[in-house]
């Protein structure tokens, strides 16, 4: 049984802010601090927006594109790792917005930034198994950056939904495999409101390790060379790693451009591959093969080698904005109105 | 307001379900139990009603003096939208500059945090009104 994409939907806050303007409160070069993230500006949310408002709206947007019946959604998971609750999960109030509940198994999941990602996986095996008709997996974030930490350029926010099922299907999944160790790059303890970071130790040993065996995995298993494939999504911290990544992999910057986002918006965290994918689905022709690879710290990586089917002709792709629509209407702030905004002004 | 009655009133705060009257066809949001025209003959009539999430701005006003719970987002819309059944419902306009604000401006109704109990209680949650793309 084919088990893959029937809908997706993405979702970016509208307010944007720049390194420049970061880095002109913290005295630092933010224009270059920019270009060494390959960062030009990123995506910030609304005082009233959270993941559960993020993952709402991608969840809708996803609904808004297909004809299924909410009440056949089996299971929802909202990945993140920015939960608004510590207890009382984001999942029961998606699931509520999109009009599933009552007949189906809900729950939220951590892993760091790929969180939406394991998501997937899972409602591929519960459809696999016919233990459910259809699953969503949701990948969203609102980032943590303490101020002026080098987080604080790049930390943004946004989301994707998939609706994972077996009829209809406009992107099949043909192989998912993940790749994990215990390393930790990457951590936020519970209460803390901001994460740490192993700085440089984040990338050889972390990021790449991780994205590298994954992919190589994939590549080996499915005997593919990365030229046959159309596009290919890397999680994106910032815009170089997933560039440097693609390269030492054998990927093209053309294979590459369109599922990078994080020049636009930042990184999203669990968002980040949902969001990248999506971009990718939105511009796809059928038989486009995407190769994608997300991470997480602390630390795995989940790799999908996926195939574009005919089913994208008749798909309501225009039902709901494109990532690329949503990347053209923003609203910029300046530092004090984004501080106000992140709740960084602790008043008396 | 208490858990509870927030909790009752997430149909209609999520997902926009008033009420149509089985005897006139008339749609009452927030929900209510009878019709005010048919009175007695709506008794067990008043069916769910999932209004469209879409409409236009039928009036506004810009809130300059805010209750301290929406000190952090003031100055804010908040508008009478016309949805496209025809039903007035009041909201705050978010995601839009407050001098592009116009009556006949199409918008979406979002779900967004209306208001937290504290830095402990509970995140209430319904709809707004963001300009439709």
């Amino acid at each position: 049984m084919d088990v893959g994409i029937v809908s997706y939907g993405s979702y970016v806050p509208r307010y944007r802010i720049t390194p420049a303007e970061i880095g002109r409160i913290w005295g630092i070069d933010g224009t270059a601090m920019g270009k060494g993230l390959f960062i030009n500006m990123k995506s910030v949310p609304s005082p009233d927006e959270d993941v559960i408002t993020i993952a709402t709206e991608a969840a809708r947007n996803m609904m808004s594109r297909c004809s299924v019946d909410p009440q056949e959604i089996g299971a929802i998971y909202v990945g993140s790792e920015s939960h608004p609750y510590a207890v009382k999960p984001s999942g029961t109030i998606v699931a509520e917005a999109i009009c599933a509940t009552p007949n189906l198994t809900v729950a939220d999941l951590e892993f760091a930034c790929k969180a939406g990602t394991a998501g997937i996986q899972i409602c591929m095996g519960l459809v696999g198994s016919k233990m459910i008709e259809y699953g969503v997996a949701i990948g969203a974030d609102t980032s943590q950056g303490a101020p002026g930490d080098a987080l604080e350029y790049s930390a943004s926010a946004g989301g994707a939904a998939y609706l994972i099922g077996s009829k209809d299907i406009i992107a099949k999944i043909n192989r998912t495999l993940s790749y994990t160790t215990d390393t930790p790059d990457f951590w936020r303890r519970e209460g803390s409101p901001y994460p740490k970071h192993g700085g440089r130790f984040t990338g050889e040993p972390a990021y790449f390790k991780h994205i590298g065996s994954a992919a190589r995995m994939m590549l080996s298993e499915m005997n593919t060379e990365p030229s046959d494939y159309n596009y290919a999504v890397f999680h994106q911290p910032n815009g170089k790693f997933p560039m440097r990544m693609a390269k030492e992999l054998g990927f093209s910057d053309e294979q590459v451009n369109d599922g990078l986002l994080t020049p636009h918006i930042g990184n999203t965290y669990s968002g980040a591959v949902p969001l990248g994918l999506a971009a990718v689905l939105d511009v796809s022709k059928p038989g486009d093969r995407i190769f994608a690879v997300a991470y997480g710290s602390g630390a795995g990586s989940d790799a999908f080698d996926i195939t574009v089917t005919d089913n994208m002709k008749k798909y309501k792709r225009s039902a709901a904005p494109t990532v690329a629509e949503r990347l053209k209407d923003t609203i910029h702030l300046d530092y004090g109105r984004y501080a106000k905004f992140k709740g960084k002004i602790v008043m008396g | 307001m208490s858990v509870a009655r927030h909790w009752r009133e997430t149909p209609g705060r999520y997902n926009l379900i008033g009420v149509k009257c089985g005897n006139c066809g008339k749609v009452f949001f927030p929900k209510r139990t009878l019709c005010p025209e048919c009175r007695r003959s709506s008794m067990g009539k008043m069916n769910a009603y999932k209004l469209k999430a879409e409409g236009t701005v039928f009036t506004y006003s810009i809130i300059h003096d805010a209750p301290a719970e929406n000190n952090s987002i003031k100055p804010y819309a908040v508008a009478m939208i016309l949805t496209d059944d025809d039903v007035l419902i009041t909201g705050q306009l978010v995601d839009v500059e407050l001098e592009k604000v116009e009556i006949g401006m199409p918008v979406r109704a979002v779900l967004r945090k209306m208001s937290e109990d504290g830095e402990t209680g509970v995140i209430n949650y319904g709809y707004k009104f963001a300009p439709k793309n």
